[in-house]
């Protein structure tokens, strides 16, 4: 076990560095540069600008010099943010999208689970078709309309959270990160509820909940002793990548809600043509996608009683 | 007084093909401590019959059309749920076919072999699985102290079974089904499963109903036999009976079938034809498409279970007529 997952970390390395090539040499085939946007710039300033970061070099050259300083954790300066590296950008939004990735994640597991077993429990009845078709609504229901209906009602009618922003919200009930995590949560928990439904639905057919039944166990231990162990095995191996998606945050709640995220900070490094934060959230965002997907894989492997070893 | 009688049960599927007949108007008796054998095709109904006597038909797409099961005075099909659950386990307990699948994979032996004790019983866990211990020591698993906190897949096939007949038994039920219990194993296993069933019941003085497709099985085994085919019983007797006179062309041709009493050289016989689609009516004899002794009447008139001698009933009008009588000649052994 230990092995893999020692192995699955090794594979990381090759991983990122594929991420970080193809990433690079995209952002110099774009049009435009880091300063072009900047209109009061004459050339001889741009010029400046460019030969300072070292963009007049040959494109080979600077992925070398990149390279080179990638593998010492260093990712360089935020051509946006001249004070900053890109490690203090993402050291600062970063944290606002995990809260908001983490409490998504924790609506989404409750709301989901739920919904999905009340609806295998009650197969073809309307228990089943009410919860399932609210989260066909949620699967279908883009994050940027939920997004709005969940303002209007608890940020403008109710007036229990804040409609926007993220620093000095005191005077409102409920933290900043509860609605754009609401948001996220809602859609995600319509897949794991969908998820949790299909396990559950296979495991119940199985013979052995048969042999459970025929033990006269009562139907609560058939269900969360004898199917959820199997049925919720898909829901686990979805849950890896989907963490990892949602704390990294999501650009459109991130900007309906305002929130100054990771998510948003990407879209913008990408739209000033921010090469060294670009490729910064990009290798960040594949760190946590790889390592979020062996953390369910393992998951799973612990799950599966074979994985294990009797006395 | 019998433990369990079972009358006129009727079980259906309704699924889109059409309304699947599966158990069409069964009935027998179990006495106490006694072992009744069914006996049939698979596809016969013998599995349905029993998931519906213990509540275990899903339904839907199932339905219990109509019958009484009355265990100790309790009618069966038409208590409420928890009152069967109750009995479930405790009073009759299930066995099953593939033991392969019938165990979880993801508990422990120990976890599924105690709880029907926790269930039904007021015991602690301590004592629970020094039962367990016992109970694998009683089926014959060796080192059972270990071996109880294996999982399902660290056991052989035969080695499941032992653990499926523990875990059935560990309850002390009054009545036992065992549906198939050898069908999924190795030849030299079977009769290892079969000897210990045996052996358990004369311990416990258990009444098993013993389901199979193999009429050389029920020979070792049981004191009466009830053969179905199509859903419906067609022939009932003491085992002598049915191998002495049988009175139903379909039991004499599986007697030709069976694997143990087939002459060496000669290739074993199989009844042609398939049994008949049950989403179908079948007016008439279920088996006169199969049947070598057919008459145009055989798929016309209506049939009926009628007893033509002490406890010995038939469904083939030919029998009760009078026309067939030594069914035993074609059998040829
Ligand atoms: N869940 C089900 N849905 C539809 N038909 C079923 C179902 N279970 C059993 N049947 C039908 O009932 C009939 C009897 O099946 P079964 O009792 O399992 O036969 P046996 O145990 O004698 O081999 C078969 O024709 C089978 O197709
Ligand atoms: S009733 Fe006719 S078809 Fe049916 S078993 Fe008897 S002889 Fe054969
Ligand atoms: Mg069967």
């Amino acid at each position: 076990m230990l092995k893999v997952i020692l192995s699955r970390f090794l594979q990381l390395v090759p991983v990122l560095w594929v991420l970080l090539t193809l990433t690079f040499f995209l952002t110099k085939v774009v049009p435009g540069g880091p300063f072009s946007a900047e209109r009061q710039a004459t050339p001889e300033v741009i010029a400046k600008l460019n030969e300072y970061y070292g963009l007049d070099k040959p494109v080979w050259e600077q992925y070398l010099a990149y390279l080179s300083k990638v593998i010492r954790f260093d990712f360089g300066p935020s051509y946006t943010y001249q004070s900053d590296s890109v490690t203090e950008v993402i050291a600062r939004a970063f944290p606002i999208s995990l809260q908001i990735g983490t409490l998504a994640f924790l609506i989404a597991l409750l709301i989901g689970i739920t919904a999905g077993t009340i609806a295998a429990v009650n197969k073809n009845k309307v228990w089943d078709y009410f919860p399932m078709s609210l989260a066909m609504v949620g699967i279908c229901l883009p994050t940027f309309v939920m997004g709005p209906i969940l303002a209007l009602v608890f940020c403008l009618q109710l007036k229990v959270a804040p409609v926007s922003g993220w620093y000095g919200l005191d005077y409102v009930p409920l933290h900043p990160a509860v609605m754009p995590a609401l948001t996220l949560g809602l859609f995600y928990a319509a897949n794991i509820a969908r998820l949790t439904r299909g396990g559950l639905l296979d495991v119940l057919n199985q013979d052995f909940i048969r042999t459970a039944r025929a033990k006269g166990l009562p139907d609560h231990q058939i269900i969360f002793k004898h199917a959820m162990r199997g049925g919720l095995l898909p829901v686990v191996s979805f849950l890896g990548p989907a963490f990892a998606g949602l704390i990294s945050g999501s650009f459109v709640v991130e900007k309906i809600f305002n929130v100054p995220g990771l998510g948003q900070e990407f879209i913008k490094s990408v739209f000033n043509r921010d090469y060294p934060l670009i490729l910064g959230t990009v290798i960040f965002f594949g760190t946590l996608i790889v390592i979020f997907n062996l953390v369910s894989d393992v998951a799973q492997a612990l799950l599966d009683p074979k994985s294990r070893r009797s006395p | 007084m019998p433990l369990l009688s079972v009358e006129n049960l009727r079980t259906y599927f309704y699924t889109r093909a059409g309304v699947v007949r599966a158990v069409d108007d069964v009935s027998f008796l179990l006495e106490p401590g006694e072992t009744l054998g069914i006996v049939g095709e698979s596809g016969s109904g013998k599995s349905v019959t029993c998931y519906s006597i213990l509540g275990l038909i899903p339904q839907p797409p199932g339905r219990i059309m109509g019958g009484r099961a009355i265990f100790d005075g309790v009618d069966l099909l038409g208590c409420d749920k928890e009152r069967l659950r109750l009995i479930r386990g405790k009073r009759i307990s299930m066995i099953f076919q593939d033991p392969m699948t019938s165990l979880n994979p993801y508990l422990r032996v120990s976890e599924q072999l105690i709880e029907p004790l926790l269930v039904h019983e007021k015991i602690s866990r301590r004592k629970a699985l020094d039962q367990a211990v016992t109970s694998l020591e009683e089926v014959g698993i060796q080192d059972a102290g270990r071996r109880l906190h294996f999982y399902p897949h660290e056991f052989s096939g035969g080695m499941r079974q032992r653990v499926m007949i523990a875990m059935a038994l560990i309850s002390r039920p009054e009545v036992l089904i065992a549906d198939e219990p050898t069908t999924a194993l190795d030849v030299t296993v079977q009769a290892q499963i079969l000897e210990l069933i045996k052996r358990r019941q004369r311990d416990l003085g258990t009444a098993v109903i013993f389901i199979t497709h193999d009429l050389g099985v029920i020979a070792a085994f049981c004191r009466e036999v009830y053969v179905m085919y199509a859903g419906r019983i067609v022939e009932s007797a003491a085992t002598g009976e049915i191998f002495a006179r049988p009175m139903h062309p379909y039991n004499a041709a599986l007697q030709q079938s069976i694997p143990a009493l087939h002459q060496k050289g000669k290739p074993l016989f199989t009844i042609p034809g398939l049994p008949p689609d049950l989403s179908k009516p079948l007016p008439g004899c279920p088996f006169s498409p199969r049947c070598t002794y057919a008459e145009p009447k055989c798929r016309e008139q209506a049939v009926t279970l009628q007893t033509m001698a002490e406890r010995h009933q038939t469904a083939c009008l030919r029998y009760q007529a009078g026309e067939l009588n030594d069914l035993r000649a074609a059998v040829g052994v």
